[in-house]
């Protein structure tokens, strides 16, 4: 009774939730030490403390979002909704106090709903599918800081903050993806990850301090945005602090060109894909720009301008991703591939002014890529293999359920309405302002080049997947053995993720989609896309029927496309065959040598591994060292070796011959030179080296230092 | 309380180890378990002190000396025996008295060959003392004296407990660090000589005082004395810690030392030459250091890239750790020679870190080879497998040591950086900003030989030669006690930084400005070359002009 009314009272706080976020990251932190000290004690191993402490999450995360909605509500439409932030000091410098706290806003409202949804279900369809593994426990404990450490990123006050949870989020999905690491690939693709995120970290870390100095030693989100919006912060410092920031998107996000660690990423448990590489950690980068907006928007003059290199970025990795999701023969790396394109989607879309689009296709993308990688993952359960064209097809008879759930999720990602796909990428690409469409950000002629793009990834994306669920799904089966059906923990998950990519675009309809009550569109827009004066004005494309259908009828052609291949002619020669005998690449030079250049990456992971971390490790590394070895250090060697042997000139000569011969011959003093004062002269040479040492040491620094 | 800390704190706290030392001395050589036990309770005793110390510590003062010892001493040449700590020597005693201990309980079960414990404690008791004398010493000869008594037990240790080729290593190690000493001194007596301590408030001219010095003596002497001046204790403190290209003793001396030396090197040893800048070099002769500032920062980012590629090349696992301090202290130095309240304060957590996380890193090595009686990590794998305990600490040090956010090493890279990006108003923006991508740059390489290093020793299937290696075990009882409070502190550091920046901050801000009577001189913010010191240069000329 009386807990019943203090939660009560807590609701009607309004704002309770707001003012009190940081428990939401509280819970799985607090699992991972639980799961981490005493989980193997527990009769699940661990998993049950993780799913306790998730579910905590979400349901705080839920009553977050309500009352972030009636927040906005209450405050009436046109007026300004403040984010709620929460500070306690954090460290102390130069006498300025640093803050550590949370900051909830509709952006933040959607990420922690986002993360902590995919984290549950990823934890329950986990609890089979990693079953009897013999790090059960271990595997448990880092999904628990995982969602820790991502909740923390996205509820980050400060930019110093997401410093820190965007390490985080790193490191487990490094202790993640190496999570077989008895194996060397898998420990390889571990340290390929977090090293290529390393490398955009410079830009991260460079971003932070001058945005830091720029806006007058501050790491506050709110305040940074607020001084780059009011005109502040000089344009240079904005360009520069954007330039080095989007460095460190384009590797965590998978951008082209340090993409090439996400499709090895792979090498980790499927769930891990599904959670970390797919729906949450990938999606960081993405977060960063929109959660530094102003700083992007006026540091790149997104406003008016028809390019720039958010949106060339974000077009390149779009086309890029999809050409390479092509190509492979591992379900999972077509996935990866897609991802990499759907990330582009979201950067591109932050780089035409279309923030709504960009937050609500991660939204949307969430849901139905993670659908994907736990249905990829159900398959490869079943036929103990990820590889399409050697263990799967046929599927279908066998996995009903993965079969009926992968298929809705790839309509979903393919763009075909009414599927969640289809609201938000069609959004973002109405938002590009190509074409004479009205009312979007750029200026004269839009970005006409970049709705081209996203167009002809729309085809790309309808036409892999159809080759992917062709594979997977139809034909013959190839593999060996009888498939079989994966358990309900992995069914029911899959089954929410499929209702989710169903039904989570109707949240923004677009206004003017007469089929609904006018109250019922731009829902998602108007709770999520800030007003208060840390958000840019931005303008808002207004939504094209005739995009809408052009970009309908593009996914359409391009699944059209592939399946007059596949479910043509492919099974018109054999129903176990995955390509046509003589096929495109094998009659044209030119087919061939571009399925080469696909099939090896567009070479950039030669260039990496191969000419630069090699020659570092390589070549670099061992000159350098060779340098001190033969370099520095011979100096030092020789002022000891020269010192001693001035040291025995000195004494041999000198003391021996000069002195002692003096000494001697006067016969003063004849017994004292005898064996018992060699021994103590012999003795000493280590002391004259010593004082001559110096000396000699003295000249090699000079030497060092001249030279 | 108070009282009694004011007059024996920081006498007690110095010789507490030197009386155990004595005592493990007089311990007849048999009785093994006399000497271990006398030995670690010395320590304790010591850390209690300075645990007490802590407790009295007026934190609202942190800027300025306390429990401050002023006697005569060697009244010839006016030094005296001044002591007191203020908020930088603080975490250092700290983080020596917390790894000493450790140290003597690691090493109750590994005594390296020819064992010899008695020998081995008194020895450790004996650095104990030099390294928190250097610490607590306000008076330069004082200072000097417990710098150069660090020397001989460390050159020992390594001569007589080390590997094979440890005779080359301790010579090396005590000759190059002798050579740098030499020069400090003349510095010091070329201090003694030309500065001025009436100007700071003194009755005599001549004073090793360090508080006078720092407090406008110096100014009585001309720029270009200074910036020699500064030479060479630049040289002195920079052997020590070791800069670019001052460093190749230090892969030997750590590759051959026993694990607690290395240890101890590593955690507490380095410090002294860092400690060195803060609290002598740079408030002492302020206008000198912001000439040697560039050279200063250009030498911390040559040694950032070039230690990293120097691990890189690297086949031993503890000569790798080696070499990763020489990266390290790279970024400590150039947090200093931004000469900003921040770059200094991530030097001092720099410091603390790095002896936390280096010093852990080498306890791991001596353990690695117990067990598999080599660290060549071509032959190493597999330590997951068939030590998982220890596997996952060393996966936790290398991330720590690499800098990861949440973790100690982050507030003392990260801040460096930062503050590079913004040096003291005097020092060129352009020459630091450079520096500050390099920094930058060797963020990426310290990954890079950090996680190389992990794979091979902790990921895959052990080698067949070790696989039924009956000294394969996990980590000891000891082993683990001695490694978790390190660990501990590793992560509360990492996430609440404010326990040592409440310290090191107010004395910070304090050591860039000068203080004169009432007047503050903080002449590090001018940008345009003119001469801050001009009223009192003229004043101390007036006075030489008179008394001549």
């Amino acid at each position: 009774m009386f807990a019943a009314e203090a939660t009560e009272g807590i609701f009607q706080a309004s704002g309770w939730f707001l003012e009190n976020a940081w428990l939401v990251p509280a819970f799985p932190a607090l699992s991972f030490l639980v799961i981490l000290f005493f989980g193997k004690r527990f009769p699940k191993g661990g998993s049950e403390v993780g799913i306790a402490a998730v579910a905590m999450s979400f349901v705080f995360a839920v009553a977050t979002g309500i009352q972030w909605i009636s927040q906005v509500n209450s405050a009436g439409d046109d007026a300004a909704v403040d984010a709620v932030s929460s500070t306690w000091t954090w460290w102390v410098n130069g006498g300025i106090e640093f803050n550590i706290g949370t900051l909830v806003d509709g952006l933040a409202v959607v990420l922690i709903f986002v993360v902590t949804t995919v984290s549950l279900l990823v934890h329950v369809y986990s609890t089979d599918y990693v079953a009897g593994d013999s790090r059960y426990t271990h595997f448990f404990a880092f999904l628990s800081l995982f969602t820790a450490a991502m909740l923390f990123f996205v509820l980050s006050e400060n930019t110093l903050q997401m410093i820190v949870g965007w390490e985080l989020v790193g490191v487990c999905s490094f202790v993640l993806i190496g999570h077989w690491w008895e194996e060397k690939p898998n420990s390889d693709a571990a340290l390929k990850a977090f090293l290529t995120n390393r490398v955009g970290d410079i830009g991260l870390l460079i971003g932070v301090a001058v945005l830091f100095f720029a806006a007058d030693q501050t790491f506050s989100v709110l305040e940074i945005n607020k001084m780059a919006i009011s005109g502040e912060i000089s344009h240079l410092a904005l360009l520069v602090g954007a330039c080095a920031l989007t460095a460190a998107v384009i590797s965590k996000s998978g951008q082209f060109f340090l993409h090439t660690w996400l499709p090895d990423a792979m090498a980790g448990p499927t769930p891990v894909s599904a959670l970390i590489h797919a729906a949450t950690m990938v999606v960081a980068g993405v977060y960063l720009i929109a959660r530094l907006y102003g700083v992007f928007f006026e540091g790149f003059s997104i406003a008016g301008s028809s390019v720039n290199l958010l949106a060339i970025i974000g077009g390149l990795t779009t086309l890029v991703g999809a050409s390479l999701a092509f190509v492979q023969r591992d379900i999972k790396k077509v996935l990866a591939y897609s991802t990499i394109s759907q990330l582009g989607y979201m950067v591109l879309a932050l780089g035409v002014g279309a923030w709504t689009a960009a937050i609500f296709h991660l939204f949307t993308h969430a849901f139905f890529k993670a659908c994907l990688f736990l249905g990829s993952g159900s398959v490869s359960h079943a036929v103990h293999s990820f590889d399409m064209k050697s263990d799967m097809g046929g599927l279908r008879r066998w996995m009903p359920h993965t079969y009926k759930t992968f298929v809705i999720a790839s309509v979903a990602l393919a763009g075909i309405p009414p599927l969640a796909g289809f609201w938000s990428k069609d959004e973002i690409l109405a938002g590009t302002g190509g074409w004479g469409l009205a009312g979007g950000t750029g200026g004269n002629g839009a970005y006409l080049v970049i709705l081209i793009m996203g167009l002809a990834t729309a085809a790309l994306t309808a036409a892999y997947m159809t080759r992917c669920v062709y594979l997977t799904f139809f034909g013959e089966f190839r593999g060996h053995g009888t498939p079989h059906e994966s358990g309900p923990r992995i069914i029911v998950p899959l089954w929410i993720l499929a209702v989710l990519a169903i039904v989570a675009g109707w949240i923004n309809l677009p206004k003017g989609f007469q089929l609904v009550p006018e109250g019922w569109t731009e829902r998602f827009g108007h709770y999520v896309e800030p007003t208060a004066d840390y958000f840019p004005s931005i303008a808002h494309a207004k939504p094209s029927w005739t995009l809408a259908v052009v970009s309908t009828l593009v996914a359409l052609g391009g699944i059209a496309v592939a399946a007059r291949y596949y479910f043509g002619r492919v099974r018109a020669e054999s129903p176990m065959a995955t390509e046509v005998g003589r096929g495109w690449t094998k009659r044209s030079r030119l087919a061939s040598a571009g399925h080469t250049l696909l099939a090896k990456k567009y070479y950039l992971d030669h260039l990496y591994t191969g000419v630069i971390a090699g020659g570092v490790k390589g070549p670099i590394a061992k000159a350098a060292y060779k340098f001190n070895q033969e370099g520095i250090d011979k100096v030092v060697n020789a002022a000891g070796e020269k010192s001693v042997q001035a040291g025995h000139v000195v004494y041999d000569i000198i003391d021996q011959k000069v002195v002692d011969g003096i000494v001697n011959s006067s016969g003063v003093a004849p017994h004292l030179a005898g064996e018992e004062m060699r021994k103590m002269q012999t003795g000493k040479v280590q002391s004259y080296a010593g004082i001559v040492f110096v000396a000699a040491a003295l000249l090699a620094i000079v030497f060092i230092l001249v030279l | 309380m108070q009282a009694f800390l004011d007059d024996w704190g920081l006498t007690l706290l110095t010789f507490l180890p030197l009386l155990g030392a004595l005592l493990v001395i007089a311990i007849p050589k048999a009785d093994e378990q006399m000497q271990k036990a006398v030995a670690l309770l010395s320590t304790l005793a010591t850390a209690v002190m300075a645990v007490l110390l802590l407790v009295w510590f007026n934190l609202d003062n942190a800027g300025s000396l306390q429990f401050v010892i002023d006697l005569s001493w060697i009244d010839v040449i006016n030094s005296r025996y001044i002591m007191g700590i203020d908020g930088i020597s603080l975490p250092l005693i700290l983080l020596t008295v917390l790894v000493v201990p450790l140290c003597v309980i690691y090493s109750f079960k590994h005594f390296p060959e020819p064992r010899n414990p008695k020998a081995f404690l008194a020895l450790l008791l004996i650095l104990e003392t030099g390294m928190i004398g250097t610490f607590v010493a306000q008076d330069l000869i004082l200072f000097f004296v417990f710098f150069e008594v660090v020397l001989l037990p460390m050159y020992f240790m390594i001569g007589v407990w080390g590997g094979e080729n440890r005779r080359y290593a301790a010579i090396k190690f005590f000759l190059y660090t002798l050579f740098g000493s030499a020069l400090m001194l003349l510095s010091f007596l070329a201090l003694f000589f030309l500065a001025d301590g009436t100007l700071a408030g003194l009755a005599e001219a001549n004073t090793f005082d360090m508080r006078a010095l720092s407090g406008g003596a110096t100014t009585a002497i001309a720029r270009t004395s200074q910036i020699w001046i500064f030479a060479g204790m630049f040289l002195g403190f920079g052997v020590k810690v070791p800069i670019f290209p001052f460093h190749t003793w230090l892969p030997d001396a750590h590759t051959e030392a026993p694990t607690v030396g290395s240890v101890i090197l590593a955690a507490v040893l380095l410090k002294l030459g860092t400690y060195g800048f803060v609290r002598v070099a740079l408030p002492i002769l302020p206008e000198a250091a912001a000439a040697w500032a560039p050279v200063i920062g250009l030498l911390a980012v040559i040694g950032i890239i070039y230690g990293a590629l120097g691990c890189l090349a690297q086949k031993d696992m503890k000569r790798l750790i080696a070499f990763s301090s020489v990266a390290h202290m790279g970024f400590v130095m150039l947090g200093i020679a931004t000469m900003t309240d921040f770059g200094i304060n991530a030097a001092v957590f720099g410091m603390v870190a790095h002896g936390l996380i280096t010093g852990m890193l080498f306890f791991l090595a001596g353990s690695v080879k117990d067990r598999y009686h080599t660290l060549d990590m071509s032959r190493l794998g597999g330590l997951l497998v068939q030590a998982p305990k220890m596997g996952w600490i060393l996966g936790f040090c290398a991330m720590a040591s690499l800098g990861l956010p949440g973790l100690a090493g982050f507030w003392g890279e990260f801040p460096a950086i930062l503050a590079s990006y913004n040096p003291a108003g005097i020092l060129s923006e352009a020459v630091f900003r450079t520096y500050m991508v390099i920094a930058a740059v060797g963020t990426v390489l310290a990954a890079g030989y950090l996680l190389w290093m992990l794979q091979k020793a902790a990921f895959g299937t052990p080698r067949e030669e070790f696989a039924d290696s009956p000294d394969v075990k996990d980590a000891s009882k000891h082993e683990f006690w001695a490694w978790v409070p390190m660990l501990v502190l590793i992560v509360v550091l990492g996430f609440y930084p404010r326990l040592i920046h409440e310290a090191s901050d107010p004395a910070v801000v304090e050591s860039l400005v000068v203080n004169v009577g009432d007047d503050v001189y903080d002449c590090l913010e001018i940008e345009d070359g003119t001469d801050c010191f001009e009223d009192l240069r003229a004043e101390s000329a007036e006075k030489s002009n008179g008394g001549g």
